[in-house]
């Protein structure tokens, strides 16, 4: 009834190609960023700030990232546990050296390091592709994850191992480190979120996002047409490695408050690469639907058990989680092999018919 | 300049210094090259004949193994165990091709190749639902498998050769001959390569496509579950093993994803190199190198040779 776009008329070219055409959606977006800007830091407890919307909101940013190289640009890749590594690594060694500048620089300019290891191991991707380039990028997963063991330089010659979180501030505010609070971390990752996805909402809509999926559709196409290969190939890479070493540093600074190499184990990557096919490649919003079913669904998976009262053994439980997870990532790919994002879009088609069916 | 020396010269100086130590780890390598060889060959089984990149071969290894062991902790003879591993293998294929591959047909690679994650998933989970997490010892005796190690004097000092080894080594040549003569030789081989070399083509002489692929996931399960046997009886039978199946892939790329030599050729070379290289040049690195140097090995050979080894070439067209 509401979703109606009678009477909006579109005046001009920029009208037509605008991100949200219909209103509602201007609307909706507006009230969604309002209650996530406003409302829930205020009203949210530690539990859903911490573990549910902080870790999801990284999550999203990590999908963004890969989707922009595997979704747009067409190229698989298996090494975005990695590269998030490189980003927190990044990090820690920038708020090291210069512990005065504020750490929400250093941990968007982590980005950068990523960037530009990503355009290392990104080379092989004009000589190759599909699943043997799937593979090459295996090997910056596991030479990284070395590094990250056995260069104890990258986290400060810590006896532990890992990287431990110095406590940065903001105008006398705890932005990391554990005095931090959870809805101070909550406004902080939100923030960059936001600020990096109307990055890539408008990278995607614009010249480079046309030349990345050009290239997706037919490489041989795309050179024919004069878009360099390489500098385009190697450009998804860093931009895609970027998102994902601000995804790593945030994790880690602003999530975890610690970590140890195997958070970016491969494990991570594939991770990331369910919500991203999950979600929808090839589309933003995809990520964030990904990132909230493959996040949150086990979360409730743990719950059920205990709501319906069985007294199941928690070792248990997470077998059952593995077996409920790898059905439904079947089950979604057989019912809409193109994501979540297909299935939303869908519904806002039958909702602008409604109650008629077309 | 040292460091030249140590990287291009010393290693080479060690080999000739002790000859039975290089010798000794051709040998390790060359098992372990045998083994990766085995899993990328269920790969390239699967690639062939229906275009899916199977991440679950690794985990089809842990589940073959895990099930045998598994129905002998409860009282099953060894042997029936086997057989019944065997049907248990079948029925996982049947229901693959029912369940995920039918109603996926057509759909992208990438869809498919994200299908056998879901596959992984649900074995590991299965698998530890029904026989629990901790690691098994595999019943290597029950199945008249050798055990003990044989020494040879020679080559100024002592080699030795686990007699397990020797057995792997055998039973997967074995194997590979059996699956040549498979597909030259008969009727249901014959349909494979012609599957494999175009489906459509295949379909329109009345090849059902249904049936290959049940055969190739068999087939595949097979060779998982003597991988499993084998690799399960040098080391233990556990979830960490799919981890290790994971060396398979630049195996993979190196010998060509659609090649059977090209994956037994890329298996040893991989183990081979990956073992002289930890043993020669990883102290230089600080050790663990064997996690990545395969890949590296895999990933400059790519540069040079897209479609790997023995892979198809790659034409395009507009």
């Amino acid at each position: 009834m509401l979703y109606r776009e009678v009477g909006q008329y579109k005046t001009s070219y920029a009208a037509d190609m605008a991100v949200f055409p219909i209103l509602q959606d201007r609307i909706g977006i507006g009230v969604i960023l309002l209650v996530a800007f406003v409302v829930i830091p205020l009203t949210g407890n530690d539990f859903l700030l911490n573990a549910v919307l902080i870790p999801f909101l990284i999550f999203s940013l990590a999908a963004i990232g890969l989707n922009l190289l595997t979704g747009y640009t067409g190229l698989l890749s298996l090494g975005t546990g990695a590269f998030m590594g490189v980003g927190a690594y990044a990090c820690l060694k920038l708020t090291t050296y210069f512990p005065q500048v504020n750490i929400i620089v250093w941990i968007l300019a982590s980005g950068f390091f990523s960037a530009a290891v990503g355009v290392l191991f990104g080379l092989p991707s004009l000589r190759i592709k599909g699943f043997y380039l799937a593979v090459a990028t295996l090997a910056a997963q596991f030479f990284l994850e070395w590094c990250f063991i056995r260069i104890p330089w990258l986290y400060n010659y810590a006896i532990s191992g890992a990287i431990e979180v110095p406590k940065r501030t903001l105008a006398g505010i705890a932005l990391t480190g554990p005095t931090a609070t959870a809805s101070t971390r909550y406004v902080v990752v939100l923030g960059i979120v936001v600020l990096l996805t109307w990055v890539a909402s408008n990278l995607v809509h614009g010249r480079i996002g046309r030349m990345w999926m050009a290239v997706r559709d037919m490489d041989l196409a795309a050179e024919l047409v004069g878009i360099r290969l390489l500098p385009t190939k190697l450009l998804a890479f860093a931009v895609s490695s970027f998102y994902c070493g601000v995804a790593g540093a945030m994790m880690v600074f602003l999530w975890y408050g610690g970590a140890e190499a195997n958070v970016f184990a491969i494990d991570q990557s594939f991770l990331i690469l369910f919500m991203v096919i999950i979600g929808g490649l090839g589309t933003l919003i995809g990520s964030f639907f990904g990132a909230a079913l493959i996040y949150i669904l086990p979360i409730v998976l743990r719950w059920v058990p205990e709501a319906f009262g069985l007294p199941l053994h928690p070792a248990t439980v997470e077998h059952l989680q593995f077996l409920i997870l790898g059905v439904l990532i079947i089950v979604f790919l057989v019912v809409e092999p193109s994501g979540l994002a297909r299935l939303w879009q869908i519904g806002k088609q039958k909702l602008r018919v409604w109650p008629f069916p077309y | 300049m040292h460091l030249l020396y140590q990287i291009f010269v010393d290693p080479f100086v060690q080999m000739g210094a002790a000859p039975d130590l290089l010798a000794q780890t051709l040998w390790d390598g060359l098992v372990a090259g045998v083994l990766y060889a085995l899993i990328a060959l269920g790969f390239v089984l699967i690639f062939k004949a229906s275009g899916v990149f199977n991440f679950a071969q690794g985990i089809m290894v842990v589940f073959a193994a895990l099930t045998l062991v598994g129905l002998h902790e409860h009282g099953v003879p060894a042997f029936l165990a086997l057989g019944l591993t065997i049907v248990v293998m079948f029925v996982l294929a049947f229901g693959v091709e029912r369940l995920m591959l039918r109603p996926l047909v057509n759909q992208s690679d990438v869809i498919l190749f994200m299908a056998t994650f879901g596959l992984t998933y649900i074995l590991i989970g299965l698998g530890q639902l029904i026989f629990g997490g901790n690691p098994k010892v595999m019943i290597a005796n029950e199945l008249y498998l050798p055990s003990g190690e044989m020494r040879f004097k020679g080559l100024g000092g002592f080699v030795s050769f686990q007699k397990i080894d020797i057995a792997a080594v055998i039973i997967a040549s074995l194997m590979v001959a059996v699956l040549a003569v498979f597909f030259q030789r008969t009727r249901i081989g014959r349909a494979l390569r012609a599957v494999a070399d175009s489906h459509q083509a295949a379909l329109s002489v009345g090849i059902s496509l249904e049936q290959i692929w049940v055969i190739v996931w068999f087939a595949a399960g097979v060779v998982a579950l003597t991988t499993g046997i084998m690799w399960g009886a040098r080391s233990e039978v556990s979830f960490s093993l799919q981890i290790i199946a994971l060396k398979a892939l630049p195996v993979l790329i190196l010998g060509g994803l659609t090649s059977i030599p090209g994956a037994i050729v890329g298996g040893l070379i991989i183990g081979i190199g990956e073992k002289l290289g930890e043993f020669y040049w990883g102290p230089l690195l600080g050790g663990g190198i064997e996690t990545w140097f395969a890949y590296v090995i895999a990933l400059g050979f790519l540069v040079f040779r897209p479609q790997g080894l023995f892979g198809e070439k790659i034409i395009e067209r507009i």
